[in-house]
């Protein structure tokens, strides 16, 4: 405990991004030359056992998506790469890409193979093009090299919207369209992109694929917490001494990531709150920072891991204005198709708003947790759903009227 | 079938029922705003939320279906609060000046505020200032009452694929504006209203012209004439309390005299006279190479729809005017003669389901009676209006009969007003004209109801004709398709815009489904049933208006009043 | 309307391209000029109004002229702990503009942009998409040179 381990960012800072040959050297590509001598039931039975989950929020057991799409008829399918990552204080996918891209590749290869899937697609955000050209240069290098074998990889580039996140969005998103979340059901192993079935995984859960079908499904699942085996990389922003990122054992606790890693809080100054998984994150108070970051035990105290953000506030930050800024991000990046996201998440920027200038009164409290609530289970997706978290945690954890500190 | 529990009672339905269905079956009604029941589910407005057994989440009725032992509960207290909060949430950017709102007491959200007692505003009012939109003659839009169900979208897009209104932005700053944010006029839209039967409030509405027709009863200089469209009479009732197609005719031209018409005649008049003058055009074009498929031209939102993106199969369209138009040239020429009044004095007005229509009146060319022919069209919607403004009571209303010269009319009139009527009664004419024959059977069933594309092959003694008639302009997409690539196998295709004909015109009574559009077409085949004449050859005020005026079908003075020309609208944004 | 034709022709044919099309149109022109809207929509056989339900939904598309550079500052929760603010009073003086605006040559256009993903160096801006991190207002104006 407390220290870190690097599956997926074994290689930052070691080797070329720019060269297939130094991926290779460390053993790159072996991942699935062994996969292809698998059965694909085989791969994915391994997988499973690994109990890898999904590394952008939602925790889905990777084999099972994968067995799902694996099961799903269809002569043609995708695998898609979810490099949309846009919470507020995340940058890991972006770190893990520029430090190992042929991971990306050999891990779409691999899920490809699984799932009888000859195309892949990198949907990656538009405010990464420096990372656009790193993935072109790899899927360049690999198609010359002829590692994928004939599993092909393209680029998609987003054009900046947070809700591309939620898969369904993201596959609209491919297809040209506005990035509004479908109805589910039918998920995308089902029907995806283009209607066919459809695998989608974040870019951290792909970088970790290679390394367990090379190591063993029982070496990646005594790693961390049991339920949530594995490494998870946080990004760690804020009041912190050190704002860096780093990748630890799932069953880190908090109070390491912030004291030991984080180097503590700035200034000599205490914490006041900490947000983890992004915006969508529930503001945690220092006496839960004993918990450890695996998904189960961060879900206890009512909180996530999501993207692996950590933001730190000290205690002379006013709450009030974080919560503020925080409630803006969801009302401008609400897609507007729900009634309860595109008019609850206005209304709620509007009472943090007024609470900030001081005005604010219990009842606005009450009318926040009202909508928080109704919008927790009302809305059409993930975004609608979590985006009241940080701000009902806030008014039953913090003291937002307070002048003094809010 | 599936077996359920819905608010504690056990029942089975088919697979793939919705929970929304499912409890409809029950007698439970789940609210709802952007379902409706001829679209695609869009589950975005979500106040058809319900609790199910096992689920953290809320479940919207109108998406999900329906699992084996699934436990729903429809109306708890959590249930209902959050769809308070809901609907506190639209009203926050809805205007509330409801009283003076074109559907006012017909507007789903007042409907739903008033069931769940929502007596105070919950949020401070934020209205998008968005200006309204009235750059058609035809239809008004109100943006800033829209709350974005997304129902007019997929109406102009998917039935119609007019793609004329379009969903804009994002956020709360989404909206629902015509395509590039442009006044109406400018776009694709081809004025046949049925975003306006989609819209749950009153955010899009025809072009309300009820004060311009109460300057002109109230003018002693004007002389008020009226003609009712075909599918017209099916549906008035339906503005005055009384069942689809309960209106008696007789009782509805009383009704017209009531509110100040002079004179009350019949667009199914001339609906005959069309048919002479179509049926001797397409038998012209059959026996002339002429170009084929001959389509109908009726229907001024097809028209619109054809001028914009089919101009280059214009010269398909029948050279006839639309009845209304020919009712127009006429009233002011044959009718002032026959009844010895200066047609300068004349205020022609008709009474139409269609808002297009308003738009067809207008048109610069529409003038060859030597005045604008058609001087105003009221939607059956506003004659309801004027029914209920005048405090008619059509229990005790004295019947009326209609004025003589053009107000006599068949059954193959009457039946124009729904999809495959114009073919069938074209198709009654035809057939007696070119064999000689009296037809066996004047039912041409084939072409009746309510299928996307109907057709039928009529056997004319040597020459078999094709025809094709499809309703919808989505439908009418696909046929136009067919003749672009030279692949129609049809002589003869009747085109209405809208869903059933213009039983479900844009002007007609709020129309949220299709069974409706259903019951009235049933009820204008009752009508034909019980016309004593139903084929427009036959009518006797036909042959005397050929014989006293205009000598013989597609003559001289026929192409000078009764036909005219199209051309492309060169739109650019489609 | 030759020059959204060479750019559209890349992309012809390709499902789903039409937001890649839009990227390159506005690497050329900045923004989304109406007729390029309509051109994209029949190069790939769409209504115009899908491709402008498109062009309105994303941030990083624009259907309103904007200047050649576009600086976007992150008004994210982290940098604007970070001082956002400062950051935002320094461009606005520096280039006599307010948020949103584009200067009178149109040179620099200002937006605000939610995470760009650089948050290890709070504040953080991009101008054209290239990263400036752990900005304070004495770098502006070094910054700004460069354009």
């Amino acid at each position: 405990m407390g220290v870190e381990m690097r599956i997926v960012l074994r290689n930052y800072n070691k080797i070329d991004n720019s060269k297939i040959d130094d991926y290779i050297d460390t053993g790159g590509y072996k991942a699935l030359e062994k996969a292809y001598n698998l059965e694909p039931i085989e791969l994915i039975e391994e997988l499973e056992k690994s109990g890898l989950r999904g590394r952008g929020g939602a925790g889905f057991n990777t084999g099972r998506k994968l067995r799902f799409t694996h099961g799903a008829s269809g002569e043609e399918k995708f695998i898609l790469c979810n490099a949309d990552e846009g919470e507020p204080g995340t940058y890991k996918d972006r770190v893990i890409i520029q430090g190992d891209p042929h991971a990306i590749l050999e891990g779409m290869a691999i899920c490809g193979y699984a799932v009888g899937a000859k195309k892949g697609i990198i949907y990656l955000r538009a405010e990464y093009p420096y990372v656009a050209d790193i993935l072109k240069t790899a899927i360049l290098q690999a198609k010359e090299k002829g590692v994928l074998g004939d599993f092909q990889i393209e680029i998609c580039m987003g054009a900046g919207a947070y809700v591309c996140g939620e898969e369904t969005a993201l596959i609209e998103s491919i297809e040209g369209k506005r990035g509004e979340p479908r109805s589910k059901p039918p998920y995308p192993p089902v029907s995806g992109l283009w209607g066919k079935p459809t695998a989608v995984f974040n870019v951290e859960t792909l970088a970790n694929i290679p390394q367990i079908i090379e190591k063993g499904s029982a070496w990646f699942a005594g790693i961390g917490d049991p339920s949530y085996p594995g490494t998870k990389v946080m990004t760690l922003t804020g009041d912190l001494v050190n704002k860096t990122f780093i990748e630890v054992p799932t069953d880190t606790t908090i109070r390491d990531i912030i004291y030991k890693f984080g180097g503590g809080i700035a200034d000599g100054k205490q914490l006041q709150a900490v947000q983890i998984g992004g915006n969508s994150g529930a503001l945690i108070s220092p006496e839960y920072l004993d918990t450890s970051i695996a998904f189960d035990a961060m879900q206890k105290i009512g909180a996530t891991l999501g993207s692996g953000a950590v933001f730190v506030t000290d205690e002379s930050r006013n709450l009030r204005d974080v919560v503020c800024r925080i409630s803006q991000f969801f009302e401008h990046e609400s897609c507007g198709k729900c009634t309860p996201c595109r008019e609850g998440t206005m209304r709620i920027h509007d009472l943090m708003q007024k609470i900030c200038t001081g005005d604010g009164t219990k009842a606005d409290l009450d009318l926040l947790t009202d909508l928080g609530e109704m919008m927790e289970v009302s809305c059409f997706c993930g975004l609608g759903q979590a985006a009241p978290v940080p701000i009902l945690s806030a008014v039953k954890h913090f003291n937002l009227l307070d002048e003094e500190r809010g | 079938m599936i077996n359920l529990t819905i608010d504690g009672i056990k029942l089975s339905v088919a697979e793939d029922t919705t929970i929304l269905d499912a409890a409809e079956k029950i007698g439970i009604r789940i609210p709802t705003l952007c379902h409706h029941p001829d679209q695609a589910v869009k589950a975005n407005c979500r106040v058809c939320v319900c609790e199910v057994e096992g689920e953290h989440l809320l479940q919207t009725a109108c998406s999900t279906a329906v699992k084996e032992g699934m436990v729903i509960r429809t109306h708890t207290p959590r249930v209902i609060k959050t769809r308070k909060l809901i609907l506190q949430l639209i009203l926050g950017r809805h205007p509330q000046d409801c009283l003076n709102c074109i559907r006012n007491q017909n507007c789903e959200l007042q409907a739903l505020v008033e069931e769940y007692g929502i007596r105070d505003n919950l949020f401070p009012l934020k209205l998008k200032g968005l200006p309204e939109d009235r750059s058609t003659i035809a239809i008004v839009r109100e943006p800033d009452k829209c709350i974005e169900c997304r129902r007019c979208v997929e109406a102009c897009s998917v039935i119609q694929t007019v793609n004329a209104l379009c969903v804009e932005g994002r956020n709360h700053e989404l909206s629902i504006s015509p395509v590039m944010s442009k006044p109406l006029a400018e776009t694709g839209c081809v004025l046949c209203g049925q975003c306006i039967h989609a819209c749950p409030v009153g955010a899009i509405s025809e072009n309300e012209q009820i004060d311009e027709f109460l300057a002109a009863v109230a003018d002693p200089d004007k002389i008020v004439v009226t003609q009712i469209a075909p599918a017209v009479r099916e549906a008035i009732g339906e503005e005055v309390g009384m069942g689809t197609g309960d209106m008696p005719m007789d009782k509805f031209v009383a009704g017209l005299r009531r509110i100040g018409m002079d004179y009350v005649l019949h667009t199914n008049f001339t609906a005959d006279l069309t048919i002479i003058e179509e049926g001797n055009e397409l038998i012209q074009r059959l026996k002339e190479n002429g170009t084929l498929p001959m389509m109908t031209s009726c229907s001024p939102g097809w028209i619109n729809f054809i001028e914009t993106f089919y101009p280059d199969l214009l010269s398909n369209l029948s050279t006839c005017k639309s009845p209304q138009q020919m009712f127009g040239a006429l009233v002011k020429t044959y009718w002032a003669e026959k009844m010895d009044i200066d047609p300068s004095g004349i205020y022609s007005v008709s009474v139409m389901p269609c808002t297009a229509k308003k738009f067809e009146a207008a048109r610069p060319e529409m003038n060859d009676s030597g005045f604008r022919d058609v001087d105003l069209v009221l939607t059956t919607r506003e004659v309801g209006r004027l029914f209920r403004m005048f405090g008619i009571d059509f229990d005790k209303i004295e019947p009326g009969q209609f004025d003589p010269w053009m107000g006599k009319y068949t059954g193959a009139g009457v039946i124009f007003g729904a999809t495959g009527g114009v073919a069938e009664a074209a198709l009654r004419t035809v057939y007696e004209v070119v064999t000689g024959d009296p037809l066996d059977d004047v039912n041409f069933t084939a072409v009746r109801g309510f299928e996307d594309i109907k057709e039928v092959e009529v056997d004319l003694k040597g020459i078999t004709v094709k025809v094709a008639v499809a309703h919808g302009l989505g439908n009418a997409r696909k046929l136009m398709d067919q003749v672009q690539a030279g692949e129609s196998p049809y002589h003869f295709i009747e085109i209405m815009a809208c869903p059933g004909g213009c039983i479900g015109g844009g002007g007609q009574p709020i129309t949220k489904s299709n069974v409706k559009r259903k019951e009235r077409i049933n009820a204008i085949y009752v009508e034909d049933e019980k016309c004593p004449i139903r084929k427009s050859h036959e009518n006797p005020e036909i042959t005397q208006i050929y014989e006293d005026f205009l000598k013989e079908p597609l003559g001289h003075k026929s192409h000078q009043l009764l036909h005219t020309s199209y051309k492309p609208t060169n739109k650019e944004i489609l | 309307m030759n020059s959204y034709k060479d750019i559209l022709s890349k992309h012809k044919g390709l499902p789903g391209g039409i937001i890649q099309a839009y990227h390159a149109i506005q690497k050329e022109f900045n923004y989304l000029p109406e007729e390029a809207i309509i051109a994209t929509a029949k190069e790939f056989g769409i209504p115009t109004k899908d491709a402008y339900e498109v062009a309105t939904f994303y941030s990083y598309l624009s259907t309103k002229p904007r200047g050649k550079n576009i600086i976007r500052i992150c008004e994210s929760a982290p940098c604007h702990l970070a001082g956002t603010n400062e950051i935002v009073a320094t461009l606005e003086r520096e280039l006599g503009i307010r948020m949103g605006d584009t200067t009178p040559d149109g040179k620099f256009t200002l937006e605000f942009t939610q995470c760009i993903g650089q948050c290890q160096g709070t504040p953080a801006i991009t101008i054209n998409r290239k990263p400036y991190v752990d900005v304070t207002p004495e770098k502006v104006p070094t910054i700004l040179a460069e354009y």
